[in-house]
């Protein structure tokens, strides 16, 4: 086994590690907030006179007392940090209340009042988007956010062509993110008049925008550092940039620091889960096997608000047909406003809803036509050169697809398995299942959004470093993974290089942490700081001490013939004595990409990996239980920096896509969440879980400047579709809804 | 009275219906103890009680009136080097998000007390009360098996 490197793993397994709970400040109080009763009304008064006379209570904030913005997002400024009038959602904040400790705040926040206009509340983005519908946000004049289509070749030709059509409906549910730690934030006003903030965040850069757009500063006037955060899988984005203004909000009015540490019920309530998804496929084939056309018409829920539905939404629309080249492609995508909790980025983000459903359609396609499901996809996957559905040749980088499926189905036999599988023989008393699943997914942003990142690495005239990116460490171990890229470009050992604990007034803007794009943008930005720092270096040599220097290992500068002309500390020391600062600034701009809205055809990312898993199952007829006894996977990572970690990366995305694909779904009534904590939402635990085998491929990537691409979201996209196949060849039957809810047979 | 990581603490009586998670992580600064759902299903908050692992926020002092407590903080060895348990933690790449490492950390220990060459069915089953989100489990499962042999080196025939 080769040893893990994570610079936090000593702080987290000897509990120094702190997280924002768990500091406190002189004279800090604790604010607690009132969540609406109720998903839409409107509100008429709210009462705080018995409230504010509680013991211990230091004040209570309304919308009203908002000095900056009372509304502010992602994408579209919707949310509101207080509501000012209307209740779009239970998840809405109404009050805060600020008191001298924790357990007076929570018992005064049940005294407020609220008159309430009640409104007809909408739950079925179906029903939403009818004409006739009531408008969620009636400034809006309609319940659609947003819309994408892809018109790829012609469908009625398709159409004509095909001698078989399949239609199958799939749906997905809501899903809880479940990070371990709920939303926390810790604000004080500095001296300097700046509003510092540490929070439970993922994206301190997207939480400075919430704070300061609610208080009215200038970005300047915003400080977030950031400390060890519990889990994020995309979750503690907009939700915990709220209760970071919030909590700003309260220490900016009372001036005092101020704590806001959510419950995990509050946590539940309120925070935006993964989009549930209606997906409805029809897919057309001829008789030699190939794909002739897909029409495909998805909604999804986006709740109450925005959030950043029109980019989740946006990858369903570019991967819409999965891996797969289809000639003609019909597809309209919607993403509807309703009463409901808001929706937002998980995980995988757009891309588990949709494999899905395709994974299984193919399959469905393959029996159709006699084939099996391994010959079907190689006569359709997409192979080196080919052309996506959005138009884009996928020629920048090796197409790794063929490799990633040969590698899983022979570690886990699965040719000579699937002669095993018992598709719901009355004769057995344990049904076995194996199956399996394929993905590509766009790296990083895409046309999403600009995406660029940066590096500082400045080195100490001891020669020690001192390194940041504009990366958030989200507990996948991103700052581990700077570390080391950093140690390899420069030769030197990790124990010369320390992170530096980041703060937003430091560092650019990098963007977010999201995307399984901090390996990729973040070390591209290292890897290009690096090399800056190391022409800054050669150049002091080459005037100096006329050697031109090669390269850079074991702490030493070697000329192109291998003779160490200096050590590391010496040419530091001569940079410092030349008054010439070992200091470089690198970014990494992803290269170009593009995109039309208007016919859904672009080059939409601008490199790509492959992925496959494949899982083995069995199910006991009587009862329907589900158990799990193998997954392997195979994902390319261009290149793998972190070995240990990018295994864990694998485990940890298999775990939570079969929880997704057995049982995890995020029930509501009347636009609440039902579920209040973890007892009524189950996610794996140890003994749910097989062994799991994880198969590191590595194919560098031209594109990116450390060679490495990304790894948390593909793990986590095709472990639920690989389970719903795999339960398919055991009991004969599909389950097109997600999660599979087993029938007793 | 009440032993936390060998330091003994009088109770008064306005302390006694007081949550020990609470205790420890408000009176005593021990913040390694973690709060995740505060209902005792997560098992972030899991300390041992007379070498027991337990869950603090299940417990008020009343409860734990005249133990032994552990927390994360106090399993280190007595030479201040990490205890075999955390160090297989850090070599198996067993840590994430690190906010579940405490409690799986203590019932890991509370098990390889009891049973010193458990199987990984047997790990699996001591750790289905710790709730992690980030690692599927198998590096931490690694991690105690890997503690095991180092701390209990089987005997040679």
């Amino acid at each position: 086994m080769t040893k893990a490197f994570r610079n936090d793993a000593y702080a987290k397994v000897t509990g120094k590690a702190k997280y924002t709970d768990d500091y406190t400040m002189q004279g800090m109080l604790h604010a607690v907030p009132l969540h609406a009763p109720v998903a839409s009304a409107v509100i008429k008064k709210i009462n705080v006179d018995k409230a504010c006379a509680m013991p211990g209570v230091v004040k209570i904030i309304t919308a009203a007392d908002i000095p900056g913005s009372i509304k502010f997002g992602q994408i579209i400024k919707d949310y509101p940090t207080l509501v000012h009038k209307r209740i779009r959602t239970t998840g809405d904040v109404v009050a805060l209340v600020v008191a001298n400790s924790r357990n007076q705040a929570q018992a005064a926040v049940q005294a407020i009042e609220l008159e309430l206009e009640n409104l007809s509340p909408l739950y079925d983005p179906e029903e939403a988007l009818l004409a006739k519908a009531n408008l969620i946000n009636p400034e809006y004049g309609s319940n659609l956010c947003n819309y994408h289509r892809v018109r790829t070749g012609d469908i009625r030709q398709g159409e004509q062509e095909a001698d078989i059509v399949l239609e199958q409906e799939f749906n997905t549910s809501r899903i809880e993110h479940a990070y371990m730690e709920p939303e926390a934030s810790l604000c004080h006003m500095r001296p300097d008049g700046v509003m510092e903030v540490i929070g439970s965040m993922q994206h301190p850069f997207s939480t400075r925008r919430f704070v300061a757009s609610t208080l009215g500063f200038e970005l300047k006037d915003v400080e977030v550092k950031t400390v060890p955060m519990g889990g994020g899988f995309g979750g503690k984005d907009d939700t915990a940039a709220l209760v970071c203004a919030r909590t700003a909000l309260c220490a900016y009015l009372t001036k005092h620091p101020v704590k806001l540490t959510y419950s995990r019920e509050m946590s539940m309530r309120e925070s935006y889960k993964r989009h549930p998804y209606r997906m409805q496929y029809k897919m057309g084939l001829n008789k030699d096997g190939k794909i002739v056309f897909v029409k495909v018409r998805m909604v999804a829920d986006s709740g109450a608000y925005c959030s950043v539905t029109p980019w989740v939404t946006w990858r369903s629309t570019v991967q819409c047909c999965g891996c797969y080249e289809v000639p003609n492609v019909h597809c309209d995508v919607y993403g509807v406003y309703t009463n409901n909790v808001f929706t937002g980025a998980f995980r995988g983000f757009g891309s588990p809803q949709v494999n899905w459903a395709i994974e299984q359609l193919v399959e469905m396609a393959a029996e159709k036509l006699g084939l099996d499901e391994l010959e079907f996809r190689r006569i359709n996957m997409v192979k080196q050169g080919s052309t996506t559905v959005t138009n884009q040749v996928l020629n920048t980088h090796k197409v790794s697809l063929g490799e990633v499926m040969d590698k899983v189905l022979k570690e886990i036999d699965y040719k000579n398995k699937r002669k095993h599988c018992s598709y719901g023989d009355t004769k057995q008393d344990t049904w076995y299942g194996i199956g399996f699943a394929i993905s590509y997914r766009g790296m990083s942003l895409g046309a999403e959004g600009v995406d660029f990142n940066s590096a500082i690495i400045n080195v100490q005239p001891d020669g020690s470093v001192l390194l940041e990116t504009g990366v958030h460490e989200n507990g996948q171990g991103a700052e581990s993974v700077m570390m080391l890229i950093a140690a390899e470009e420069l030769g030197l050992p990790i124990s010369r290089i320390r992170y530096r604990m980041p703060s937003t007034s430091n560092i650019p803007d990098g963007g977010t942490t999201v995307a399984s794009r901090g390996t990729l943008l973040g070390g591209g930005a290292t890897t290009n700081a690096a090399r800056i720092l190391k022409d800054i270096i050669s150049e002091t040599l080459k005037t100096y001490m006329q050697r031109n220097a090669a390269s850079f290992e074991k702490e030493s500068i070697l000329d192109d013939e291998g003779q160490v002309i200096c050590t590391w500390n010496e040419a530091i020391g001569l940079c410092y004595s030349k008054q010439i600062y070992p200091y470089a600034f690198g970014v990494f701009q992803a290269p170009r990409v593009s995109w039309d809205e208007e016919t859904g055809h672009g080059d939409a990312y601008f490199t790509w990996v492959y992925g496959c898993q494949a899982v083995e199952l069995e199910v006991e007829p009587k009862t329907g239980k589900v158990t799990l006894l193998n997954i392997v996977a195979a994902h390319d990572v261009g290149k793998a920096i972190n070995r240990e970690m990018v295994k864990g990366q694998f485990y940890g995305g298999m775990a939570t896509g079969a929880g997704y694909g057995l049982f995890e779904e995020v029930p509501l009534k009347d636009g609440a969440v039902i579920p209040t904590n973890f007892h009524q939402y189950r996610i794996m635990r140890a003994t749910d879980l097989p062994e799991m085998t994880a198969i590191i491929v590595e194919n560098p990537d031209p594109t990116s400047p450390s060679k490495a691409k990304g790894i948390g979201e593909p793990t986590l996209e095709i472990t639920a579709p690989a389970i719903a196949n795999a339960i398919y060849r055991a009991t004969g039957k599909r389950y097109t809804d997600q999660p599979i809810k087993m029938r007793k047979q | 009275m009440i032993t936390v990581n060998g330091i003994n603490y009088e109770i008064g009586n306005e302390l006694k219906d007081k949550k020990l998670s609470e205790w420890l992580r408000e009176d005593l600064m021990l913040t390694g103890t973690k709060i995740g759902c505060n209902i005792g299903v997560c098992g972030s908050c899991t300390v041992l009680v007379n070498s027991e692992a337990k869950r603090s926020c299940k417990l008020t002092l009343k409860d734990v009136e005249g133990s032994k407590v552990v927390t994360i903080e106090g399993i280190a060895l007595e030479d201040g080097s990490l205890h075999p348990l955390q160090q297989a933690f850090m070599d198996a790449g067993a840590i994430q998000c690190g906010f579940c490492t405490p409690g799986m950390v203590l019932s890991a220990l509370a098990l390889l007390l009891k049973n010193h060459h458990p199987s990984r069915e047997e790990i699996r089953q001591a750790l289905k009360g710790n709730l992690c989100r980030c690692t599927g489990y198998q590096q931490i499962v690694d991690a105690v098996e890997l503690a095991a042999k180092q701390m209990y080196p089987t005997p040679k025939h």
